[in-house]
């Protein structure tokens, strides 16, 4: 039947608009929980989500070890050019030369924090960090080299 | 009937003195500059007040904060907002069409100004109780698709003539529908006049009184008053996400902001006229033949009641306006010629049986 389609989209439409209105005076009326953030009044107590990219860093333990090889898969996954990684040779105990990192160059100017070089490390060498201040009065100070200098490469990584 | 603040004894002060002290002419011509004044100033505070309001409600049932940084708790925001508009260029593009470009915001207040006529604010306090007071109400209303019109024509710009097109055919649709639920009450009371329609609530409300038809023609008109004013979830005219603002697009400064307050002074103008209509506008809330209850409801003053209502209403609309998503153009007439217009339509026969056999109480 015409008339009993029409009037049951009638209701059912009413149905669905107030259940909308009960959500969003719920919300009026139990005004608790507040997900605006005051940022600068905040800042010591700010909590960000685990997931938050603010920007790449290299993790470096007490002894001032990293664990980064130098193999430039970081550089090669990098769609646009924002990591560079200047690579040296040392001689180890035995004698023989081996691949290793001099400068972790990364350029935070151009960086999108689509996390691909993260999940290109094959030793977790690098990692998202979470601090997002970035801002500096000149570009050249966003370019940085991630390894701390005289930092050497962890025991057993290869 | 008692009142503690009884603004008739105020007008009638000033009315008196000012014919007893100047010749007929002066005296009004004075009554004149006083009402546009005070007209005025309810325009600047209501702007001020329902902005602030508009964003506080809408934080709060999207669970933010809102403004919070200017005064106390952010009270002083639109103040500051206003201020902004006003040192701001009035620019006119290159290419409108200057006096029309001009002229549209203007036409947009004074349609909105004329409205505040007939409205009576309090017991006895109204500046013009004119006999066809909801008929000139439904007219002028129409006047402000004219100002729509006008500035999405002259602007010369794309989305300001569809912005206003679609205004124009909205506006006209449902102007029907508004009228039609208006005129339920206009047959129940048999007057015109908004002081007949408010006396004749006396004992009891139209909502309540009317049974389930006026019931249905309150919600018909608070939709079509929401459509008319061009509110999200009908806001076709502004369409920010698709014709970047609408009529308004070309516009800036002074000139953006008296359409932004004609807005808000519609929007009250209409809560105004649907508290008077259905919710009895200043009478307090009166059941039947209780007088002791009567009593203590006349304790509260008539303005407190109109503007409680009519506050309440405006709220009822910002509710709407943050809850619904919005409707396409084709929707939103598809609403209004295959269920509202119909509806409303056998809702009126229906209340016109009620008032002949007197079924209302």
């Amino acid at each position: 039947m015409f008339l009993t389609r029409y009037f049951s989209e009638i209701a059912e439409a009413v149905g669905s608009l107030l259940k909308g209105m009960r959500m969003t005076g719920y919300y009026f009326t139990h005004h608790k929980e507040i997900i605006t953030q005051q940022y600068p009044d905040n800042r010591a107590t700010l909590v960000l989500p685990e997931r938050f990219r603010g920007e790449v860093v290299m993790t470096h333990t007490d002894n001032n070890e990293h664990r980064c090889t130098g193999c430039t898969a970081c550089e090669l996954a990098c769609p646009n050019g924002t990591i560079k990684v200047v690579t040296k040779f040392e001689v180890n105990a035995e004698g023989k030369k081996k691949k290793a990192v001099d400068k972790f160059v990364y350029h935070l100017e151009l960086c999108t924090m689509c996390n691909l070089c993260i999940e290109a490390c094959p030793t977790d060498a690098i990692r998202m960090a979470q601090t997002f201040e970035h801002s500096v009065y000149d570009r050249s100070q966003l370019t940085r080299i991630l390894n701390k200098p005289d930092s050497k490469l962890q025991e057993g990584v290869e | 009937m008692q009142h503690m603040w009884n603004f008739a004894q105020l007008t009638d002060l000033i009315h008196g003195w000012l014919y007893e002290t100047f010749p007929p002419a002066w005296a009004l011509a004075f009554e004149m500059i006083i009402v546009g004044i005070a007209v005025i100033g309810l325009f600047a505070g209501l702007g001020l007040v329902l902005v602030l309001m508009e964003r506080k409600v809408s934080a709060f049932m999207q669970i933010r904060l809102g403004p919070n940084r200017v005064g106390p708790k952010g009270l002083m925001q639109s103040l500051a907002d206003t201020l902004k508009l006003l040192v701001k260029e009035g620019m006119t593009p290159d290419g409108v069409d200057r006096f029309l470009f001009n002229l549209a915001p203007f036409i947009a207040m004074i349609a909105a100004m004329l409205l505040m006529a007939p409205i009576a604010f309090a017991k006895d306090f109204q500046i013009w109780d004119l006999n066809i007071g909801v008929l000139y109400v439904t007219a002028i209303s129409s006047l402000n698709v004219i100002a729509i019109l006008m500035a999405g024509w002259s602007s010369n710009n794309k989305y300001s003539l569809l912005g206003a097109m679609r205004s124009g055919a909205q506006i006209v649709s449902y102007e029907l529908s508004a009228g039609l639920s208006i005129l339920t009450v206009v047959v129940l009371t048999g007057s015109l006049q908004i002081s007949d329609i408010v006396t004749a609530q006396s004992n009891g409300w139209w909502i309540f009184k009317g049974h389930i038809p006026v019931l249905i023609a309150f919600v018909i008109y608070m939709i079509a008053v929401t459509a008319e004013t061009n509110r999200a979830p009908f806001d076709m005219a502004e369409a920010e996400s698709e014709l970047t603002g609408g009529f308004h697009t070309e516009y800036s400064g002074m000139k953006f902001a008296l359409f932004f307050l004609a807005e808000y002074i519609n929007v009250f103008i209409v809560c105004a006229i649907g508290a008077t209509l259905f919710l009895g506008g200043w009478m307090p809330l009166h059941i039947g033949e209780w007088t002791a209850f009567n009593g203590i409801m006349d304790w509260i003053p008539s303005s407190v009641w109109f503007f409680g209502k009519t506050f309440f209403l405006i709220f009822l609309m910002m509710w709407f306006r943050w809850t619904f998503p919005r409707l396409r153009i084709d929707q939103l007439l598809n609403l209004e010629w295959r269920y509202l217009l119909p509806i409303g339509m056998v809702n009126i026969l229906l209340v016109t049986v009620i008032a002949i056999l007197k079924w209302h109480f």
